[in-house]
């Protein structure tokens, strides 16, 4: 029988188990030449570190990081596996001499800079005591809204996440204007096969792309509550589309949802967002100042007994103006997914089609 | 009752881990990719109904309890659908399995050549 310390800690156990799990997968990343193999270990990595971001109880960005490291990134990288070969090449050490000093002077200084950092959930820390205590005393007052996240991310920074959504924006148009929107002639129907194989995947399938769908809604909705909101919704609907299209063909998949459509929702995504914020202002307040939502005019019409207790300040606009924006997000993240998706696709099927003619 | 249905719930989650484990030992153990298959996908969906069952008695009856089924049902539909999958797209690329006597006929070939003998 091992005689525990007087101090174990089952959370630094979990936590040392969690590092070590990431250590091991990061060196085998490093080690493997194979890059489907590196793209799966990715992914594990991205599990792993969702499931330490659990322990340190920031739901939010493990919610982000499984969705976003896990799911839709290795869904990308696969397609852009498709265009090269599955090696890597054998690189001469000298020339990754270079390199590796640099990566070792650069994570040194990190862990050098890690030592002044305050302790983990420190009160007195800059990061808890000054802008992040006034949001967290704020938001009950200001806002309304349970999830305090959620509260910060589309209220008090709403116009920074304006620029993200942007950005995601501008990253899908980068992508399209490399690769294309999609394979650049029709795609023929595909050839009839005796004996389906897949009829297994294709029921299952077909049963779990609108649960998927409907779980994207409610991350969505929910994200005013819990853990969740426009981002991690939007890639969750984008996974959703995704599978289709890996499952019943890209054919399938551009005819209920065409890449026209996409290319606008992620248009209509970032002008929906920027439009509450004029709306905001042509009301009288500032931008994304959503306490100005509603004109006065339409405030009036409100019935009483909706608004409840009248000695405190309803939160309507805020409401409201969170669910616009977030929705927003959810549009622009799930088109521009989609979008990426539709160029790598479509260049790998242009692709084969050269291969075919020659 | 709250005690004993805490302690079954622990009882359970153990026995899930040590199944999940026991598919990791297969996974390395068995020779081929088909077995290996089995090792996985088998204990894996067992292990995570029992995790889950455990974690339903122990949270009680809650919405807590309806989240943890909905993800039971999830579980039990992808990865014996994942491991068909896998299987199927080995077999169809003429991975041969390694253990028995085993002649891969294609289903769409299957007219051609009857069952058992030696032509491909």
């Amino acid at each position: 029988m091992i005689a525990l310390p007087p101090s174990f800690d089952a959370n630094l156990a979990i936590d040392i188990v969690l590092l070590v799990m990431l250590l091991v997968v990061a060196g085998a990343i490093v080690r493997t030449r194979n890059l489907l193999a590196a793209i799966i270990l990715f992914g594990i990595y991205s599990l792993v570190s969702a499931v330490w971001l659990v322990v340190m109880d920031a739901p939010d960005v493990a919610f982000t990081e499984a969705v976003v490291g896990a799911g839709i990134s290795t869904i990308v990288l696969l397609g852009a596996i498709l265009l090269t070969r599955g090696e890597a090449e054998k690189t001469d050490w000298r020339r990754l001499a270079a390199p590796a000093l640099l990566c070792v002077a650069v994570g040194g200084l990190l862990v050098y800079a890690a030592m002044g950092l305050p302790a983990l959930g420190d009160a007195a820390s800059p990061a808890n005591a000054h802008v992040g205590r006034a949001y967290l005393e704020a938001t009950p007052r200001d806002i309304g809204i349970p999830n305090m996240v959620t509260a910060v991310l589309a209220s008090y920074r709403g116009f920074d996440t304006l620029g993200e959504t942007a950005v995601i924006f501008a990253a899908g148009i980068g992508v399209a204007l490399m690769l294309g929107f999609g394979p650049r002639a029709s795609l023929a129907p595909p050839p009839a096969v005796i004996g389906d194989h897949h009829v297994v995947l294709r029921v299952s399938a077909k049963f779990l792309i609108p649960l998927i769908a409907l779980f994207a809604f409610y991350v969505q909705f929910h994200g005013d509550l819990g853990a969740g909101g426009g981002f991690q919704a939007g890639v969750i609907m984008a996974a959703a589309i995704i599978l289709h299209a890996l499952v019943f063909g890209l054919r399938e998949t551009m005819a209920a949802v065409p890449p026209r459509v996409a290319r606008g929702a992620a248009s209509f995504g970032v002008l929906l967002y920027a439009g509450v914020g004029v709306a905001c202002m042509v009301n009288g307040g500032g931008f994304l100042d959503y306490d100005f939502l509603f004109p006065p005019a339409i405030e009036k019409q409100i019935p009483g007994w909706l608004l409840g207790d009248p000695d405190h300040a309803h939160h309507w606009g805020q409401h409201f103006g969170i669910m616009l924006i977030e929705l927003g997000v959810l549009l622009t993240v799930a088109a521009t997914m989609v979008t990426i998706f539709y160029g790598f696709a479509g260049r790998t099927v242009d692709a084969a089609r050269q291969e075919a003619k020659r | 009752m709250g005690d004993v249905l805490s302690w079954a719930g622990g009882g359970l989650v153990i026995v899930g881990v040590a199944l999940s484990v026991l598919g990791a030992v297969g996974v390395l153990r068995f020779p081929d990719f088909y077995t290996r298959i089995h090792a996985a996908s088998i204990t894996d969906t067992g292990g995570a109904s029992l995790v889950l069952l455990g974690l339903c008695l122990i949270a009680g009856l809650s919405l807590v309890t309806l989240k943890l089924v909905f993800v039971w049902v999830f579980v039990m539909l992808t990865t014996p659908v994942a491991a068909n999958a896998l299987a199927n797209a080995a077999f169809s690329s003429g991975h041969k399995p390694r253990i028995g006597a085993f002649q891969i006929v294609r289903t769409d070939e299957r007219r051609k050549t009857p069952r058992g003998t030696d032509q491909p």
